[in-house]
Parts: structure tokens; sequence; C-alpha cells
């Protein structure tokens, strides 16, 4: 079995294989030098598996790339595959989520993009369509930008039941479906903005990261700016799980492909002090749905480490037993085939690292 | 006519040309819609989906720096020379 991951960077696409149980890694690229790889996926659903990517171009603008021959070669279509109407006024800024559909739907992609939009494709990612209830949504005159940017950056869709959706924007926060796609909730309730001068908002939080648990699809969990939260009601209303990890601030929350209830995430310090925790590289796991965390960190550098692990720079795959990855601003990549339990080095001295992700291929 | 030339990094997008011809004159962007009919992947590089020109390509007109002269409005005579160049931007 081979497995593939999927490294999107500042300055290109990085492709790495391992045929040899996740032990050693070949590594080619950089797919699309010089522009920044902000969303990658790999659609196992397929016959053959298809690779996406979203592209920017400082220069040249976005676009989104796919290849049916894991990466030997890539096909865009004439016209921008993502790209809004003439009548929404907004021009693409970049695609940051790509996401498959679930399992009843094996032809839809569906892309979260900055400005703040959800985009779907019925035939594989090769062209997309906007969601309008969501681009139409009353709040998004309300919807504001962090630091990088205004973005749909999390898209889950219900893995049995193709009419629900969950989708999490920065800032704006978490929006649900269950009319795939023709009306849209605020699910914040509980999430706290401390940010914000109403600090318990309808909606407006800067979430930075959903995941869905892997046993129970109505189990959502959040790493909020600041704040890690589940949610047990299908993102309606969220409570704390932050007990038990060095800090409540970071980027990713990954949930595990298969386990129920495992999860890991990278806390930083703080807003202020975007560094991991205690300056050293540990990944947190849960494995009770963030009832108790514990640090793992074998194999990983021992010393003071400071880059940050951006929020789609951290992922699972689906081998058993599961695969974690994680990548950093300062090029290095790292791989546990054992859950996190250790970890080894995959590569080192990339561009910074935007986003990963894994599968069997 | 008038000549479009492509610069190296776009030229993948036009099958390697270095130089377009194209029918249209009076404006800049009469020029470049009949680019993007011809050519929509080298026109998806230049402009968004509203048409504007991207920030970091630059477009000259017989030598001069259409956001010097109007824009996508900058007048474009017949056996007009359109240069594009992307700017000296990036990290």
């Amino acid at each position: 079995m081979t497995t593939l991951l999927a490294i999107g960077t500042g300055k290109g696409l990085f492709l790495a294989t391992s045929t040899d149980g996740r032990r050693s890694w070949q590594i080619s690229g950089p797919h699309f030098p010089m522009t920044g790889v902000y969303a990658v996926a790999v659609d196992s659903r397929r016959a053959v598996p298809r690779l996406l990517a979203g592209t920017s171009s400082s220069h040249f603008g976005p676009s989104l790339a796919t290849s049916d021959d894991l990466g030997s070669s890539w096909q865009e279509p004439e016209h921008a595959p993502v790209a809004f109407p003439a009548d929404a006024a907004a021009s693409l800024g970049r695609v940051w989520q790509l996401t498959p559909g679930g399992p009843a739907e094996p032809d839809v992609v569906w892309a979260g993009t900055e400005p703040s939009a959800l985009f779907r494709s019925a035939d594989g990612g090769r062209t997309f369509e906007l969601v309008r209830a969501l681009w139409d949504h009353p709040h998004r005159t309300q919807w504001g930008a962090g630091f990088g940017g205004q973005a749909v950056h999390s898209v889950l869709p219900h893995p049995r039941d193709p009419a629900r959706l969950v989708v999490a924007m920065s800032t704006g926060g978490v929006y649900r479906s269950d009319d795939a796609g023709a009306s849209w909730a605020p699910g914040n309730t509980g999430i706290h903005a401390r940010y914000l001068p109403d600090e318990w908002p309808e909606f407006g939080q800067c979430v930075h990261k959903i995941a869905r648990d892997a046993g129970d699809p109505e189990r959502l969990y959040a790493q909020n700016h600041h704040g890690v939260y589940r949610s047990d009601d299908g993102g309606r209303t969220w409570a704390s799980i932050a007990a038990g990890l060095p800090s409540d601030f970071g980027f990713p929350m990954v949930a595990h492909p298969t386990r129920p209830g495992m999860i890991w995430s990278f806390p930083l310090v703080a807003d202020w002090q975007r560094f991991p925790a205690d300056h050293r590289c540990r990944v947190y796991r849960s494995a009770d749905a963030g009832g108790t965390w514990e640090p793992l960190s074998a194999g990983l550098p021992d010393g003071p480490f400071y880059p940050a692990v951006l929020r789609d720079a951290m992922c699972a795959d689906d081998a058993d037993p599961a695969g974690v990855y994680f990548g950093t601003r300062s090029g290095e990549v790292y791989a546990s085939r054992d859950e996190g339990d250790s970890w080894s080095l995959v590569a080192a001295h990339l561009p910074d690292v935007l986003c990963v992700r894994a599968a069997e291929v | 006519m008038v000549t479009v030339l492509v610069p190296g990094p776009l030229r993948g997008e036009v099958g390697g040309a270095a130089r377009l011809t194209v029918r249209a004159h009076g404006t800049l962007r009469d020029v470049l819609d009949e680019l993007a009919d011809g050519w929509p992947r080298l026109s998806r590089r230049l402009r968004d989906e509203r048409g504007d020109l991207r920030r970091y390509v630059n477009v000259y007109v017989d030598g001069e720096d259409c956001r010097q002269a109007g824009g996508l409005a900058a007048p474009v005579r017949p056996g007009a020379e359109v240069r594009v160049l992307p700017s000296v931007a990036g990290g």
C-alpha cells in the first residue's frame, strides 16, 4: 500500500509517498512553484484517486488543479474553476479548503474560499458553483477578516445525510445547513469571543478549525481564537474541553478517521504569543473527546521550538493505525504512524507549510 | 491589429507564444476582452472575474504604464504594442 502525503507550502506543493508502511518517504516537487498552496485534497473515493490543489499566485491569481495520476500531471480548465458570478460583485482571493463530499455524493467536492463563501462541485472538483444561500446570508456584511484574511476554512459534510453540512469561517464562526445548503443558521452558542464587546454573540466568533468525530456525527470539535470546544448536538451548542491543555489557543483541530473520541491539536501560547506552548514541539491528543489530554513528543525536537502550525497544516490519514502529520511555518513536516505515540521527520527546509493531507492510495 | 507581448511565465498558457495578435483596438479593455475570448487561461491570469487587472500584473501600451493612462480605459491605437509584465513583487 502506498501512502500519499500532500504538503502545500507558500511556494508550491510537495508530494511525499511511502511504500514501506510510512517508514520512509520520497518527495517530489515543488509542483506549482511560486504559488501558495493553501488547500489540497486527496479524494480517494474515486476508482483512481484524485488530487486537488488550490493554488494562489501573488501575480497571476488563484486557481485550482486536479490530477488523476498522483501528481505526475495536472489539469486546469480553460475558465476559472472557482469564480464568483457577476452579480456577486466579488472576486476570488484564494481557495482555503477543499473537501470531498460524503459517500453518497461521490462527485461532490466542496471549496471554502476567501472572501468567505462556499462553492460546490458536482464533477469531482473540475468546476464549481457558488452556494448562494450562504453568500446571501444577512450576516455576511458583519463577517470580519482575521490577519490571514476572511475565509471559509472548514467544511464538514455529514457522513450519512447529504443534506447536512457544517462550515466554519474566520471570522463569523460556525454555520449549519440541514437542507443541502439552501439555508444556513449560525451555530456558535457557548463559544466565547473575548475579542468582541459582546463576548457571547450569535455569530462573529473567530473559529480557527472544526472537525467531526469518527463515531458520532453529531459530535464536533472546535479550536477557536482562544477556546477549545466540543459540540454534541451537531454544532448548535458548544462546551469547553480546554482543561488539561497548556493553552486554549491554536489553529488545527484534527479528528481520528475511525476511532471515536480521538482528536489532536497543537496549542500555541496565546494570540499575543503565537509560539508553541512552553516553546516545545508537542502535539496534544485526547482519546476521550476532550475530557483529558496528553502531550506527545517522542521523536519531536526536544529543544526550544518556536514555529507555529497553521490550521490546515495538521491531518490524519485513513490507514490503520492512523497516521498523523503536521507541518510548520519553518518548513518541517513530521509524521506519526502510530496515532501520535512517536514521530519522525518527513521533510525539512521546505517553504512554510500551509496545509497537509494524507491518504492511502 | 494590436500585438500583445506575453511574459515568459505565462507563455505556457498560450502554447508557448511570445506574442499574440488581436484585431481589437480602442481601449485596453477592448484588447483584453478579445484576448479573453481566444485565450481564456491567459486572461484569467491577468484579470479577475470582475474584469479588473490583477494587482501585480503591469501592462504597458506603447511603453506607457496603463495605470498612468486610464487603466483599462487606456487608449490603444491600431498597430499598438501591448506588453504584459509581472511587477517586482513576491517574497
